[in-house]
């Protein structure tokens, strides 16, 4: 007689999807921004890319083999690459080897496997290997390089960059420029109003097209922003988080600035620099660390686009995407409590709704 | 008709194209048919036949014991083989009181009583004992004895009946075929139900994935006043009955209550034709259509089944597993909600929707990976609640945290389970919490039932030393006493309880 298994409950059915799908189409968004910042940052942008990649690879695998766990499901989803790319996203395009591994050390070993693996880490552990390396080398982590596009006139050859990336850099001071953000905090600093100091920045197509200098992440705004709402298409994200913390930003901004354009930058501006439209498409968006349910995710959305502003405003750094999301992170547990949805049936208290009043026919 | 907004849902792959076109056939009478007491929600029938005896089509096997119960009768002539412990059509392959049934191959009908010629005219009370005599219970597949639901008028302010034809569960085309082929019935028995229930408004909801079934649904429903036919959007679940209440009426049936507490009551499409063929011509529940499919069946087929159908002679009937494949699992009823059979040869029951004979790929079956909290779960819940959250408490055993998170609000659905990207088997993590925390509960019932018994013996101790303390009182005031006090130690006495 045949026996058929009855070791669990339905459904007998599943949709077709799986963490490593998701992490794949991810990447897959991220693969025009990525392919055009490579070409325009030349070869030392490759290795620096290949070699974060490649360590947080390294780093998962040692971290899950120091664990007893199995390698291979793991590694397969594909999130450490994920994890590596957007971290490599966010650094100098011509920063030092050794910034990318230890981001890797950062963001794999301290950021996620303490915390426990994939879906336990509080923080972004790619936000968290920025902060880091931003806080502990402020300067290798600011060197911005002018565009210098492969194979153009300027750019560094295969050799040349080899030794910028694994070599000792060369003359970072000559090649190193301030990102837009970067020159207004320090203009401003100098008493040299925003409006005076905008005019030092690339005007804002260039910014949107990515023509100018930052890290990846920040010069290809506009292949970033189609990536993102691709993801929004394949219902990867939700409109929520992103929506929510870019409609801050730019209120904030346009607001500001209307009261007072001399020290307010524009709405415009806020959404188009710094890497406003990497954070909020694709690090804010991360599951892992943003609250699940839609009112938790506007309130956190908001949340990042009010702390971005803050502290790209007020604060001694620049750019404050990392600042902000790591802090909305802090906070997740929090908004995941505060905002529920409502219970079919009951009040948003939790008893049982009121029989509507009705009257006998 | 404007339809209002519920939340959540899934959209999952219906897979209904492969029987939705095949006409409902009656399945050759098997030779033997097993009829569990217990096919239905409440207490088991009490058979009224011993072994040996010869019934006709039709006849009562078992009896209704108790307010919620339903009678089986024979599907078919022939004689009761024995009354014995077999297999249940139920995921725990335990074994269940059952009769079993040979055909004498002649089909013959008994005597059946006669049909309500006018059943608008009758009494409400007449319709229900009849549909109570007839033993239908819902076909949908929760099977709750209808009649009990027919009561509802008692007690109850009610100003609809909905139909429920949204068959939202993929595979599933038995109610399909039904309306497409049983129109007239379906509506007839609709309006008998509304009738009894002292209802003018009915509603008939059917998703809009089956235009057919709504073309002669409209058609056979146009003749009557206050019969509506809705075409409500696809989405899984929308046949839940709160849900559907919802998406009609605007309704939300409180935690707790009852869909007739907002006055409005649920039926099946299939139960309706039932009760037709009861009311009109006095025909007991004694056979069902079911959808047999699944990429590992040869064929897949709508079939009328003698209840009591062995499972084994129904694949038979669809060509047997292809190629003499073992399907990776037989499921009861749809994919979503439905449960898997421990083997072939269990019983078709009242409550059997369908039987799936599902490869491996169909299923998608994996093995769970963590959470990544995507809240996809979240989004899907039409119910409100977070699925990953309550699946957290119990995994660490914190049943009063899954029950303050909503764990008792939870239908079972199966649409967070079926979006998991992690294929986290969400409802099976529920369904061991629901069964653990019923079990905790008739415990506790039990204990406190044998508290307030020991309180109350307790007291009648009391009672009754009291009474003698003061009958001693009052002897020793009526004659002075003779010798010194013997008061008898409590202990000793005796109370029966």
């Amino acid at each position: 007689m045949i026996v058929f298994r009855n070791d669990r409950s339905g459904p007998f059915t599943h949709a077709p999807n799986s963490v490593r799908a998701v992490m794949v189409t991810v990447m897959l968004a991220l693969t025009p921004a990525t392919l055009f910042d490579l070409w325009l940052f030349g070869w030392p942008a490759v290795f620096l890319f290949t070699v974060t990649v490649g360590a947080c690879v390294v780093f998962e695998a040692a971290c899950l083999q120091l664990q007893g766990k199995l390698l291979l499901p793991a590694l397969g989803d594909g999130s450490a690459v994920l994890t590596g790319w957007l971290l490599a996203m966010t650094l100098p395009p011509w920063a030092p080897w050794w910034i990318g591994v230890l981001g890797a050390v950062f963001a794999i070993a301290l950021a996620k496997h303490l915390f426990g693996g994939i879906g336990q880490n509080v923080f972004n552990p790619a936000m968290v290997a920025r902060v880091a390396l931003l806080v502990s080398f402020p300067v290798p982590m600011t060197a911005f390089t002018l565009p210098r596009p492969l194979f153009s006139a300027g750019a560094p050859g295969f050799l040349d960059s080899l030794s910028i990336t694994f070599g000792h850099a060369v003359g970072l001071d000559t090649i190193s420029a301030a990102s837009a953000l970067g020159t207004i905090k320090t203009e401003l600093s100098r008493g040299v109003p925003v409006t005076q100091s905008m005019a030092e920045t690339p005007d804002l197509l260039h910014m949107l097209i990515g023509l100018r200098p930052g890290s990846m992440g920040e010069t290809s705004a506009l292949l970033i922003l189609l990536g993102g709402l691709w993801l929004l298409h394949r219902k990867v994200i939700s409109w929520h988080v992103p929506v929510a913390m870019m409609t801050t930003l730019f209120a904030l901004g346009a607001l500001f600035h209307a009261v007072a354009p001399d020290r307010f930058t524009s709405g415009v501006f806020q959404l188009v620099s710094g890497a406003t439209f990497l954070g909020a498409f694709f690090i804010a968006t991360d599951y892992v660390t943003s609250p699940v349910s839609r009112s938790g995710q506007v309130v956190y959305g908001f949340g990042c686009g009010f702390l971005t502003w803050i502290i790209r405003t007020f604060a001694g750094y620049p750019e404050g995407v990392a600042f902000a999301v790591l802090l909305m992170n802090a906070l997740t547990p929090l908004i995941d409590r505060a905002f529920r949805p409502r219970t079919f049936g009951r009040t948003r208290a939790g008893t049982p709704l009121p029989l509507p009043p009705r009257k006998k026919p | 008709m404007k339809l209002f907004r519920i939340r959540g849902g899934v959209h999952p792959d219906y897979r209904k194209e492969r029987t939705r076109e095949n006409p409902i056939i009656a399945l050759p009478m098997p030779r033997i048919l097993c009829l569990p007491l217990k096919q239905h929600v409440g207490a088991a029938a009490k058979a009224v036949v011993t072994s040996g005896k010869r019934v006709k089509k039709g006849e009562l096997l078992a009896r209704a014991s108790g307010a919620v119960s339903a009678p089986i009768h024979a599907p078919t002539s022939g004689y009761v083989v024995d009354i014995v412990d077999q297999t249940a059509p139920h995921p725990s392959g335990l074994p269940q009181k059952t009769i079993m049934l040979r055909s004498d191959g002649k089909d013959e009908w008994g005597e059946l009583p006669a049909g309500i010629a006018d059943p608008f005219t009758a009494d409400p009370g007449e319709i229900d004992a009849r549909v109570a005599a007839a033993g239908i219970v819902g076909l949908g597949g929760a099977a709750f004895p209808s009649a009990v639901k027919l009561g509802l008028r008692v007690g109850k302010t009610l100003d609809t009946l909905i139909l429920n034809g949204a068959e939202c569960e993929p595979y599933l085309t038995c109610d399909d075929r039904i309306m497409q082929e049983h129109a007239e019935e379906v509506v007839d028995g609709a309006r008998i139900m509304a009738h009894a229930l002292g209802l003018k408004r009915l509603i008939i909801a059917i998703e809009t994935n089956k235009p057919q079934a709504l073309d002669k649904i409209r058609a056979a429903a146009a003749p009557f006043a206050g019969v509506v036919v809705v075409g409500m959007p696809v989405r899984y679940p929308m046949g839940s009955e709160r849900h559907l209440v919802k998406a009609l009426t605007g309704l939300e049936t409180p935690a707790g209550k009852l869909t007739a507490d907002v006055g409005v009551v649920v039926h099946n499409v299939g139960t309706a034709r039932a009760v037709h063929q009861a009311v009109r011509f006095g025909r007991p529940l004694i056979s069902r259509v079911i959808t047999v499919s699944g990429g590992a069946l040869s064929e897949g087929r709508n079939i009328e089944v003698p209840l009591g159908t062995l499972v084994s002679d129904v694949v038979a009937f669809c060509g047997g597993f292809k190629n003499g494949t073992i399907p990776h699992r037989l499921i009861s009823g749809g994919p979503m909600m439905g449960y898997p059979l421990p083997a072939l040869d269990v019983p078709v029951i009242k409550g059997t929707g369908g039987i799936l004979a599902l490869t491996r790929e169909e299923i998608n079956e994996q093995t769970a990976g963590p959470c990544i909290r995507c809240g996809t779960c979240v989004t899907v819940c039409p119910c409100g609640l977070v699925p990953m959250e309550m699946a957290a408490f119990i995994r660490h055993d914190k049943l009063e945290a899954a029950t303050k998170a909503g764990i008792r609000d939870c239908v079972s659905c199966g649409s967070c389970s079926y979006i998991c990207p992690s294929h986290i088997p969400l409802v099976q993590y529920f369904n061991y919490a629901k069964g653990r925390l019923n079990a905790l509960d008739r415990d506790q019932r039990k204990q406190e039932r044998l508290r307030t018994l020991v309180e109350a013996r307790m007291a009648r101790i009391e009672r009754q030393a009291q009474a003698k303390r003061e009958a001693a009182a009052r002897a020793r005031v009526a004659k002075p006493p003779v010798v010194a006090t013997n008061d008898a130690p409590a202990g000793d006495m005796k109370v029966s309880a």
